[in-house]
């Protein structure tokens, strides 16, 4: 029992980093950029962000089920493997995270604009030039790449630790190998497959620097309209309100998430 | 009892060029009790996985019925297994582990139920169907595992050292437990254990096996009163195993001096092992004997004592009821049916001599005393 004075840094930490900001963003929320008194005129304009938190939810649904459906199965590959491999593979996966975020997305762009390696290669073949970059869909490639490694991770994890006895006792008890996957690995990779997704989407629907690179004029996420608030509108008030309803929106989000995959309530907190 | 249902016909397996089965050959009638017994390393969880379908062997034929089933995997076999720790589901509850191979095998849910509960009854867990298997003791688990391997009807049912986990008296019980079932059940039961206790109580027929060879195939009594060579006798029970020349049959010389004895068909003073079992020994005073030596050791077991005599440098075992002190000079007597004569076999000279003998000899496995309390609740 005593020992519990050792998380206190973190408690400490979580005060100074967390709570404070929040509270001063609550703060900021509910009064007036000018006047600096109370007010409820930046959450009543939230309605006019409607469709770009909408756009920004269902961007990043789709890249994390994308990362799901493209991740799962690297996960379950690598687990199989012998333990050294597994440790490259997975040093493999990781890679792409020790260079520049920044950097990897604006390679994508001058891969994909129309100017790009891959449009001159198809031009060579007669096609094109295509429409590759500066749409939704290249918003998605965007995050896809950029946050598959969060996917991969939790998975792996998981699919690593269930015991292979399970597995042969599936088959014992008459199952092939696809039913061995669905009544047996599959269900129990479900923690890891919500904090995968959870991990994928919370970064996701905030993201800005992605959108702004690689969409085009109306593929505008929250998180850039929160960014021109600070930089460039200088109304932090706005930008405090639009973040703390995106916050609670992302909360919702895993909320029900969470509710619909059962009783694993501990994997899945942000 | 006496059809032939599996054989298992010069199987080697080796893995990375490890051999860790060499040349077994074995056959498994229906409704047979067989338990294969060994130390650990010996290939006797192998043997298991092989009828299993877990594992192919690099060389030799399983054949199931006269048919064989080398290729077959393990889902298409009339084969359940009981694993080492039991590896029942974690997300399913107790009632869905058990219907799972019935629910594998598309049977309606009426039949599905009418079977689990059936199956819940006979291994003593009524009540229990929706509790998750994770709150379940050992002994619970263990039973939940024994009712979803054998809800699926298997002509054969294998345990890969299903007890092992379990405490002491636990332990016993389940034995019991286990050879009900089967007999209730009237199928083949194939059991893996490096218990010797454990095999002798439930087996209808023992595989003894060490390095990948079987050492010896017989019925307990058989296994305990006529081992084949040095190992056999020092892994089931305890034995003092010496060196002896057979001068004719039934007669035999050790220490110098010729017993008579009961076995025969030797060659004239071929060197042969003597084996006399610790229990088999009669005290008699020191003038009466037919070989007399010093008590160095006493330990008392609870129901005899464990005595170490010194007959001219070679240390015995002794177990007797009648209290010896240390240093007490003793005479023995051997009967003719006490004395067992052994082929000599590469094992010779390795066990039986109690020289370096301490009081921890006998069960290493027990340290499970700890969870004792716990399953308490349950006995039977």
């Amino acid at each position: 029992m005593k020992r519990q004075f050792l998380s206190g840094p973190y408690l400490v930490w979580m005060l100074l980093f967390t709570l404070i900001p929040l509270a001063i963003v609550v703060y900021y929320a509910f009064t007036d950029s000018v006047t600096g008194a109370f007010t409820i005129r930046n959450m009543a304009s939230m309605g006019a962000y409607l469709p770009i938190f909408l756009r920004s939810i269902w961007l990043a649904v789709v890249s994390a089920l994308i990362c799901l459906v493209l991740g799962y199965p690297v996960a379950w590959c690598i687990a199989q493997t012998k333990p050294l491999t597994q440790r490259f593979l997975y040093m493999l996966v990781m890679l792409p995270m020790c260079i520049s975020f920044l950097l990897r997305t604006l390679a994508w762009v001058s891969l994909l604009e129309d100017t790009g390696i891959v449009n001159r290669l198809l031009g060579q073949l007669g096609i094109g030039p295509l429409r590759l970059v500066r749409n939704d869909g290249a918003v998605i490639l965007g995050m896809v790449y950029n946050y598959l490694p969060y996917m991969i991770m939790p998975l792996y994890t998981v699919i690593m630790k269930i015991d292979p006895r399970l597995v042969d006792a599936a088959q014992d008890l008459g199952c092939d190998g696809g039913q061995v996957f669905l009544r047996v690995t599959l269900p129990l990779s479900v923690p890891g497959i919500v904090s995968g997704i959870t991990m994928v989407f919370v970064p996701a629907v905030s993201t800005f620097y992605i959108s702004q690179k690689m969409g085009g004029t109306t593929s505008t996420m929250i998180g850039d309209v929160i960014e021109s608030q600070f930089k460039t509108a200088y109304n932090p008030n706005l930008g405090a309100a639009l973040s703390l309803v995106l916050m609670i929106l992302v909360l919702v989000c895993v909320a029900v998430m969470n509710h619909f995959t059962g009783e694993d309530e501990s994997v899945a907190t942000i | 009892m006496s059809k032939e249902l599996i054989r298992l016909a010069d199987i080697s397996m080796a893995y990375d060029g490890e051999v860790v089965l060499n040349n077994i050959n074995l056959y498994i009638n229906d409704s047979e009790f067989l338990t294969l017994l060994g130390p650990s390393g010996c290939g006797k969880t192998t043997t298991l996985q092989i009828i299993g379908g877990f594992v192919k062997p690099t060389a030799g034929s399983v054949l199931f019925d006269g048919v064989r089933i080398n290729d077959i995997p393990p889902h298409k076999r009339q084969v359940n297994t009981v694993f080492q720790r039991y590896a029942l589901f974690p997300h399913l509850d107790v009632y869905d582990n058990i219907a799972f191979g019935l629910r594998i095998a598309k049977l309606g849910e009426d039949e599905i139920a009418r079977r689990v509960t059936e199956m819940l009854e006979v291994v003593g867990m009524k009540g229990f169907e929706e509790r998750k298997t994770d709150s379940l003791s050992g002994g619970q688990q263990q039973r939940i595992a024994i009712a979803r391997a054998l809800v699926n009807r298997p002509k054969v049912l294998l345990l890969d050292e299903p007890l092992g986990a379990l405490d002491l008296r636990l332990r016993k019980d389940m034995q019991v437990e286990l050879k009900r079932i089967q007999q209730q059940m009237g199928i083949t039961f194939i059991f893996v254990t490096h218990d010797q206790e454990e095999a002798l109580t439930m087996s209808d027929t023992i595989v003894v096996m060490d390095k990948g060879e079987i050492q010896q195939i017989g019925t307990p009594e058989d296994i305990y009163n006529e081992p084949k060579n040095a190992f056999v006798a020092d892994f089931i029970g305890e034995s003092n195993i010496l060196d002896g020349i057979m001068r004719a049959d039934r007669l035999v010389e050790f220490f110098g001096r010729r017993f008579p004895c009961v076995d025969e068909g030797f060659a004239k003073d071929e060197a042969v092992d003597v084996v006399i079992r610790p229990e088999d020994v009669d005290i008699v005073p020191a003038d009466g004997g037919h070989l007399c030596g010093t008590v160095t050791s006493v330990t008392f077991k609870g129901v005899h004592y464990d005595i170490i005599v010194d007959f001219h440098g070679f240390k015995w075992l002794i177990q007797t009821t009648d209290y010896q002190p240390v240093g007490a000079v003793i005479g023995i007597r051997l009967n003719p049916e006490d004395i067992h004569i052994m082929k000599r076999s590469k094992y010779s000279g390795m066990f039986g001599d109690y020289s370096s003998y301490s009081a921890e000899y006998d069960e290493i496995g027990d340290a499970a005393l700890a969870g004792e309390s716990e399953e308490q609740e349950e006995g039977e």
